[in-house]
Order: C-alpha cells, then structure tokens, then sequence
C-alpha cells in the first residue's frame, strides 16, 4: 500500500438524519434475491428469444431456441434454477449517502444473504478458494462480486446478476489504438464472438465497454449485459454500432449452441466512457441466453 | 434423422450414429468434469485402477445443482467441453470411452482419439438444466464426493435429447 497522506479538517459534526436499516433485513432481501434469479427468467429475455424462435429458418436451431423457451417455463413453473450452472453472484450495489446498517456492513449483509440464498435454494456452489493451487471448493457459493457507488439519498439499491463460467470465459480485453477507431471495434467484437462458437450458450447477449482505464472497460461490458434487451441505446452513434456489430455477429451462422442457424446473438449492449489521450480499451462480456438479473431498493 | 439409443453404447451403435442426428439417449450415464478428469488421468498415471470400469460407457460434462426435496437431482445441462480436451483422448485410447456429451467445439486431438477408436460427441443444450433434469430418473454419487457439484455421479436418463455433434466418421457440425 501507498502511503498515506495527513489532512487535518477543520471540523466535524454528526447528522441526525441518517435512516438505518437492520443487517438482517438486507440480508433476507439478498437470499430472496438469490432465490428468484435463479429460476426467473426475465420478461425481456423471454420476449428476445421468442423472437428469435420466430424468425430462425434453420429447423435445428429453431428447435434449440424452443428447448430454451421450454426449460425457462419449466424453471419458473416447477421452481428449479434455469441452468445448473447458478453463477458467480456478482451484486451491482447502490448506497446512499444518508442510510447506515446496523449490525453491519452492506458487503458483510451481501455475502451472508448469498450464503443463505444458494443454500435455501438448492443452488450449485461453484466458487473455488484458491484458483490456482488448491480449487477447494468454498461450498457455500462465497465470497460475491460486489461493485459498490455510492449515491445521494437514504435508499440501497441492488441488482444481482449471477454469472455462469462458460460465457464468462469466453471474455476478451484489447487496448486498441486510437487510431484503431470505429472498425478496429466492430472486427475485435465480432472476432469475440464468433471465436467463442458454441462454448457461451448462444443465442447470447454481448455486454461491450470501451473507453475508461483497463479494469474500467471490462466493468462498463459487465453493466451493459443488464440493460433490457430489445433497448435502444440512447446515443444514436452507439446504436448504429451495436446494430452493426449484431449484424456482423449474426451474419456468421455459428448460432444457437454453436450448430448453425441465424441467431447467434439476442443483442449487443454498448457502453463508453471518457478515457486517455492515448487509449482505446475495448472490452468484451458475454452472457449465455439464460441472462439472469434480480433487483431490490431498500 | 431421430434415433433412440439404449446405453451403453457399442462399436456398433456409434456405427449407426451420423453427426446431426438428433438421439435420445436411455440408459447409464457417469457425470464428470474438470477435477473430475484430473482426478482419473492422474489415476491412471498412477497406474491405479478407476472408480468406474469406462469400457463402452459415455461421460456427461455437466455438474448439476443440488436436489431439491423430492427430486433425485436439480438442474443438469452440460458445461463447456473443451476443457476436458486435455483429458478425454487419454480416457478415449486407454479406457475405451465410447461417448461423451458437453456443448461446443472439440480440438483436433479429441476428434483423432474418437475416429481411431470409434467414439461419439453428443452436444446437449447449454442453458437447458431444467429441462434435462426432468429426463434424469435415478442419480448417485459414486466418486470424489469432496468434490461436491464437480463429484463423479451415475445417472439414469431416459429419452435425454442431444444432437450427434462429432461423429467417428468425419462428421462434424461445428465445421460446416
């Protein structure tokens, strides 16, 4: 660790309206949480595959996208998680500047309502402790991911986003040249994509992030993969892009598991952000058709 | 083509078993994935002998949830298969493994072992783990149950649906 400077401040004094919310509530409202992603599809996944099954004219890949919609209302009717692989739970996590925990710290709630949720739910504990020598398994689903702001107000804002292994490893991260510009991006995210084939459970939808620092690229792609499916991006640029790049990913036939059709991906998400005189970091997220989110305010 | 294929499988069988026909498979299937394999092929270097005799038998690459009360398992779809590339030619030679399901592409050492030695790929739906489970009708763990999810598990399907993806024939569905 760096050193650490010394700042005297002039004056301090403590607020009164600080609201506080009991440890235990938080971590109840995480297992719930842990519990309806996993067997919840959302609407507007849903509604993107049966799009996709509509349109498909490839009779396989019709059947694969049917075999998703089928395993999803199953999920949801007979309360069993959507796919085995229950994810890293990665927590996107908003708090106030005006709200407290008493008992405890937001990530300290989190990791115990994870703990809780993957237990109650019958959940597969996929998380290893040591990733190199000893891959114990931790059997309990901790630690979470957790990427925490903070904002104005009195509220804590949740969203849980549980990641399976074969999309994630299917990731990329390039530093591209400035001057690498609009089509350096479109061939490096199309190449993704279609290098990853069948291994990220297509149809997939392709989270991408670029600008921001190394690290900050990699959590813009992450982000995106939760914007609706089936939205607009708001800066009419970006949307041209991602419908380009959609384009270009579905133009290659890999298609649903990998075996051929017209649908290898749902959508591509864009998200940018300020970065370096020198930079262009491009990063790529993938998430399988089982695109899993679950959310609460506090 | 749609055939039904009773496990375990045979020279024979694969013979019969053309890439992109669709199977549904009844019958013994063995779950294994990563630790799993690394735990046979040390074994085997080891010179010990295995858990499971795999002579003829088929892997399913999957680590399925835990069962929930009154189920014999939770959700079960198959996981990546191209990290159990490093293994499989070596269960495939040594062991005479007849079958494997996964999902994705396999590299060309696995695809060598399966034409020389006449074995099968199966791919399931990836993301379909409620779905399979249903098909799944007895399972228990009968080795390295330390290993938890990624635990050596017998399974008895019935009617489980995959895609023959990589035949022993030259056959293969990721290479159109």
């Amino acid at each position: 660790m760096s050193e650490k400077i010394k700042i005297k401040i002039a004056s301090g004094s403590i607020c009164d309206s600080i609201r506080t919310i009991p440890f235990a509530e938080v971590v109840e409202a995480v297992r719930l949480c842990c519990l309806s992603a996993a067997v919840n599809l959302p609407q507007d996944v849903l509604a993107s595959l049966e799009n996709a099954y509509k349109n498909e004219t490839n009779a396989l890949a019709k059947e694969l996208i049917g075999q998703c919609l089928e395993n999803a209302r199953i999920a949801r009717e007979e309360n069993m998680p959507i796919c085995q692989d229950t994810g890293f739970a990665v927590f996107f996590v908003e708090i106030g500047t005006h709200v407290k925990i008493d008992g405890g710290t937001i990530c300290e709630a989190i990791t115990e309502g994870t703990r809780q949720g993957y237990k109650d739910g019958f959940l597969r504990k996929s998380i290893v402790s040591d990733p190199l020598f000893k891959r114990k398994n931790t059997t309990d689903n901790t630690p979470p991911i957790i990427h925490l702001t903070q904002v104005p107000g009195d509220r804590i804002n949740v969203i849980l986003a549980p990641k399976g292994g074969g999309s994630e490893n299917m990731s990329a991260l390039k530093m591209l040249k400035p001057s690498d510009g609009r089509a350096g991006v479109v061939d490096f995210v199309v190449e993704s994509v279609v290098k990853a084939g069948g291994n990220p459970c297509p149809p997939v939808i392709v989270g991408v992030g670029i600008g921001g620092t190394f690290e900050q690229s990699a959590l813009l792609a992450k982000k995106a993969l939760l914007r609706k499916v089936g939205s607009e991006n708001p800066d009419r640029e970006y949307a041209e892009l991602e419908q380009e790049i959609l384009s270009k990913i579905n133009a290659s036939g890999v298609g649903p598991q990998g075996l051929g059709g017209d649908t290898t991906a749902l959508a591509v998400h864009i998200n940018h952000h300020p970065c370096h005189i020198a930079s262009l970091p491009v990063a790529v997220n993938i998430n399988c058709h089982a695109a899993r989110h679950a959310g609460f305010e506090l | 083509m749609e055939i039904k294929i009773d496990l375990p499988l045979t020279a024979e069988k694969v013979a019969m078993i053309h890439a992109g026909d669709t199977v549904k498979l009844t019958g013994v299937i063995y779950t294994a994935r990563d630790a799993a394999h690394k735990r046979l092929v040390a074994m085997l270097d080891a010179g010990e002998k295995l858990p499971v005799e795999l002579k003829d038998q088929t892997i399913y690459f999957a680590g399925p949830c835990p069962a929930p009360p009154g189920r014999c398992i939770g959700s079960a779809g198959p996981t990546t298969s191209g990290r159990m590339d490093a293994y499989s030619p070596r269960l495939i030679r040594d062991c005479a493994l007849r079958g494997m399901i996964g999902k994705g592409e396999r590299n060309q050492a696995v695809i060598d072992a399966m034409t020389e030695c006449h074995a099968i790929y199966f791919a399931a739906t990836g993301g379909a783990g409620a779905l399979i489970a249903r098909c799944i009708v007895d399972a228990e763990v009968v080795a390295f149950e330390d290993l938890g999810p990624e635990a050596l598990r017998k399974l008895t399907v019935k009617d489980f649906p995959v895609i023959a993806a990589i035949d022993d024939k030259g056959g293969n569905l990721y290479r159109r």
